[in-house]
């Protein structure tokens, strides 16, 4: 698959974005736990928090294998600062695809511009991947909504100005809108993750936490079958990407590293053990990166296929990632532990992709079914 | 009403390869569709029949059988 031309422009001008704005601040991302606001406010400058939007909500209305490019380029700078893209457009999406007109019409256009910032709460202390049994409720009283329970491990939970939440309503998962300043929603930073580190996590707790009715994004019962799903399948891709992005940084690191280290006489890159993990590294990220496209391209033909592909790719770019990783901190030896080279961070932000938007056992389940069942 | 009828059915047969999908039979009562199911039969009629699905035809009941998908891709279509 090859990109076009106005593609190749695109990845040009989100390379050196990040190489500009993004690899700068990825370390202090790690270390000190936030995003730092001037990076937020470059994204929102270039309209990359628009960018899976259309263009009459301000948005950049990219092709689906540009926003795929985007996430790859973010991805490969700094993992958190792709993790706002992903949460932020999960939330967007929900809107764009299932919302009323009146809350496309209230929320699109500031969440393009970034001025709204959204994430996703849908994981809970005691439910994770079993996402249909989320114990939060939802109940209606007069013309609010009344929710009840605990959300937990929120992407920028800690900046989000609205939230889509899922809760049990009727006894059927449905999803809603809930804005930060919400009477009985209160917000709690986690800190100390392994990886992911400055993507700002909050638990969100909800006590007789009111909602207007109108904050219903869809139906009852459809929370996740269609708002969740569709907001996860842009989860995925754009995680996918960034994985690929990541895997990119690991390899060029670490071909940096073995063309100046120097042991035995000869530079580690003259060392076949090391060219092996080279060689894999190269040709591993180049196919997650096609499994990306091709994703990318399927959705950009609006073709159900896309959402299997998506699967695919997520899947694999998360495990090749994690070796990749591995890999890069076995080249730069002890300077690889330590916090003088990039690579200790690469491994521990691979680790997180294993584990969001499904673990990869739930994508080992979903996958093999699928094959017994359509080959 | 005929095209429309074979299309839905060679689509849902990927998911249903061992069973002679009958035109009023409940595909939700089944057990073969899987989570990712209702999301892939959304995209497969917007792009097939240039309709768009939205919010207010989410009712499981314009899903339920090759003849109720049938009706609401007529009723969106004309
Ligand atoms: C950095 C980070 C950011 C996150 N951001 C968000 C966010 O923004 N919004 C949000 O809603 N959630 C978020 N999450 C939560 C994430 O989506 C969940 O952690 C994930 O869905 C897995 O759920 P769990 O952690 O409860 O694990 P569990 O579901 O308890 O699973 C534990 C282990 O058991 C395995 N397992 C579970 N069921 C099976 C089975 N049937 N067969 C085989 N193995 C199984 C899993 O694969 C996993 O290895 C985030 C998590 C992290 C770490």
């Amino acid at each position: 698959m090859e990109l076009t031309e106005k593609q190749l422009q695109w990845k040009d001008e989100f390379r050196a974005f990040v190489d500009e704005v993004v690899v700068p601040h990825a370390d202090v991302h790690d270390r000190e736990q936030y995003l730092e606001p001037q990076v937020i406010q470059k994204m929102k400058e270039k309209g990359y928090l628009g960018s899976m939007l259309e263009k009459k909500y301000g948005g950049m209305e990219l092709d689906w294998v540009t926003i795929g490019i985007l996430n790859e380029e973010i991805g490969r700078g700094c993992s958190s600062v792709r993790n706002l893209l992903t949460v932020h457009g999960m939330v967007a999406l929900a809107i764009l695809r299932w919302g009323s007109d009146e809350q496309r019409n209230h929320w699109l256009s500031t969440m393009a511009a970034g001025e709204k910032i959204g994430a996703f709460a849908l994981t809970e202390p005691e439910v994770g991947s079993d996402a249909k049994n989320v114990q939060t409720t939802a109940v209606l009283s007069d013309d609010h909504y009344v929710l009840n329970g605990h959300k937990k491990w929120i992407t920028m939970g800690q900046i989000a100005d609205v939230f889509i939440v899922f809760a049990q309503c009727e006894g059927k998962p449905t999803a809603f809108l809930v804005e930060r300043d919400s009477p009985g929603l209160t917000t709690t930073p986690i800190d100390s993750l392994l990886g992911s580190r400055g993507s700002m996590l909050a638990s969100l707790h909800f006590e007789n936490c009111k909602i207007p009715k109108e904050n219903m994004v869809g139906t009852v019962g459809i929370g996740l079958s269609h708002v969740g799903l569709h907001c996860l399948d842009y989860g995925r891709y754009t995680v996918a990407c960034g994985c690929v992005g990541l895997g990119q940084a690991c390899l060029e690191q670490s071909l940096q590293y073995a063309r100046s280290r120097k042991q035995f006489g000869s530079v580690l890159g003259e060392n076949q053990l090391i060219q092996k993990m080279l060689t894999e590294m190269t040709v591993n990220v180049k196919a997650a990166r096609l499994l990306c496209y091709h994703a990318g391209h399927l959705k950009d033909q609006i073709d159900p296929d896309s959402i299997m592909e998506t699967w695919n790719a997520k899947y694999f770019a998360s495990k090749m990632v994690n070796q990749a990783a591995s890999d890069a901190v076995q080249i730069h030896g002890a300077n690889g532990c330590s916090g003088d080279y990039p690579v200790e961070r690469y491994l521990r932000d691979a680790k997180i992709n294993e584990i969001i938007e499904g673990t990869t056992q739930i994508h080992e389940m979903l996958i093999s079914k699928n094959s017994l069942r359509n080959t | 009403m005929e095209t429309t009828n074979v299309k839905v059915k060679q689509f849902l047969s990927k998911f249903f390869r061992k069973h002679e999908l009958q035109d009023d039979e409940d595909i939700f009562s089944l057990g073969f569709v899987n989570s990712l199911f209702a999301m892939q039969l959304v995209m497969f009629l917007e792009k097939e029949f240039g309709i768009k699905v939205d919010n207010k035809d989410l009712d499981m009941s314009n899903f339920k059988s090759i003849n109720a998908i049938c009706e609401l891709v007529d009723r969106k279509a004309s």
